[in-house]
């Protein structure tokens, strides 16, 4: 039972981490981090570690994403002509 | 097949990462895959650390002794990483901002043009 | 160095890396195995020392100079994306306007800011006993206060965050941590050893010696480093322009 759990959500994990690197565009990929975030929260609290699940859930799902879509968007209002095609 | 399968899979989203970095076409892309490569290495320290049958080694409600526990070690050095490893982005971050403004561009392949 | 020539490295080093790795990962201890004689010592130095959240004394007990040393790196890491982030002579500062928020939203964040708060200051003040401690509970108190620009707008925001007091705050946690550390050698033991005040009743709020402490000087120091944070890459992202014509 635990077995197929970890299993379940070690693809989950997998499954994601190659979406958000598959992902080009950033502020898309924010979104597919915050999805990775949550699976690897949940990972962690399969594998029995509660601590690291609470700080994985505050900054991967919530932080890091944050930070990179603050960070797209300066970027891309400094008027790069060839961001919207990408 | 479950006794390697976890490691395995940590080194799939490392070499994934990899893979991302090196073909990025965008510096802030790029850092998001390096946050999918650092969270290999959470897979691979915790899988590591795991016990079949265990629980979380905290005893506020769990007497010492009564069941088998997971290694704390090792979840103690993915905690403080996790938190550690967003400010170190928001530090590459805020690199990649310095870059725009500089060179007006974030394409990897562009910006080393631009150094000839 | 051209895209092939970059694909080839990478195939070249991909390879090496997964063939290496898996013949790593077959000599491994197995997955969930029985064997972890760190782990075990570590839960045995925990409860010497009456710590409930072994992860807990394993950060700021037992290796609390190595925690110290993430925590700088936590604190280089935020000075240096403060001093990057700063608002250069070229740009200028252009307030935002005010944007409606629809009512269920607005409400919905004033309610749960108070909530978020309180589970963050509790995440922090139970470190030593359930799972959380300072950093966890650093981060959801600062990300919580950030509920407020979901649920008013940027000026609200600004006015409740005075980003000077916060640049104190990650300093001042710092410096409490050292400070902590150095009350060692004045309790007459080690750098940072957990002997400077006893180590409490077993599963209680003052159980753990220094950890509580500790744990509380993270807590503002990740706290206050992530508002900073939030606060100079919202400044760049929302208010400051470059002027035209530069």
């Amino acid at each position: 039972m635990t077995d197929a759990l970890v299993l379940i959500s070690l693809f989950a994990v997998a499954a994601t981490a190659t979406a958000a690197v598959v992902v080009r565009d950033p502020a898309r990929q924010a979104l597919v981090l915050s999805v990775l975030g949550l699976a690897l929260a949940v990972l962690f609290t399969v594998l029995q570690a509660p601590d690291v699940a609470l700080s994985q859930l505050a900054v991967g799902s919530a932080l890091t994403p944050l930070l990179i879509l603050l960070s797209v968007r300066k970027v891309r209002r400094r008027g790069r002509r060839e961001e919207g095609e990408r | 097949m479950m006794s390697v399968v976890p490691y395995l899979v940590a080194g799939w989203i490392f070499l994934a990462g990899c893979y991302g970095l090196a073909t990025s076409r965008h510096l802030v892309h790029a850092v998001g895959c390096l946050a999918v490569c650092q969270s290999s290495t959470y897979v691979l320290l915790l899988a590591v650390g795991y016990r079949d049958g265990g629980t979380a080694p905290v005893f506020s409600d769990l007497r010492p002794g009564s069941r088998p526990l997971v290694d704390p070690v090792v979840q103690a050095l993915a905690l403080t990483d996790v938190v550690v490893g967003a400010t170190v982005t928001a530090l590459l971050l805020a690199l990649v901002m310095q870059v725009a403004k500089r060179h007006g561009t974030v394409d990897p392949d562009e910006l080393s043009e631009l150094r000839g | 160095m051209s895209r092939r020539v970059r694909m080839w490295i990478l195939a070249v080093g991909g390879l090496g890396f997964a063939a290496l790795f898996a013949a790593a990962c077959l000599r491994l201890p197995g997955f969930g195995g029985d064997s972890h004689p760190y782990g075990e010592r570590a839960v045995r130095a925990a409860l010497a020392h009456r710590t409930a959240n072994v992860i807990a004394a394993v950060n700021f007990d037992q290796r609390a100079f190595d925690t110290l040393g993430e925590e700088s790196i936590l604190f280089a890491a935020v000075l240096g994306t403060v001093v990057l982030l700063r608002q250069t002579r070229e740009e200028r500062e252009v307030p935002p306007e005010p944007a409606r928020v629809p009512l269920l939203v607005r409400r919905y964040a004033l309610v749960l800011l108070p909530v978020a708060i309180v589970v963050g200051l509790y995440v922090v003040a139970h470190g030593q006993l359930s799972p959380g401690g300072g950093f966890q509970g650093g981060v959801v108190l600062a990300t919580a206060l950030h509920l407020l620009y979901i649920g008013a707008d940027y000026h609200a925001l600004e006015r409740v965050r005075p980003v000077g007091v916060y640049e104190f705050g990650d300093a001042a946690g710092e410096g409490a941590y050292l400070v902590l550390g150095l009350a060692g050698f004045v309790a007459g033991s080690s750098f940072l050893a957990n002997s400077v005040i006893g180590h409490g009743t077993f599963n209680t709020l003052a159980s753990g010696g220094t950890v509580p402490l500790l744990n509380m000087a993270v807590g503002m120091e990740v706290a206050c480093a992530v508002v900073v944070l939030l606060a100079r890459f919202l400044d760049q992202a929302v208010e400051i322009e470059e002027e035209k014509g530069t």
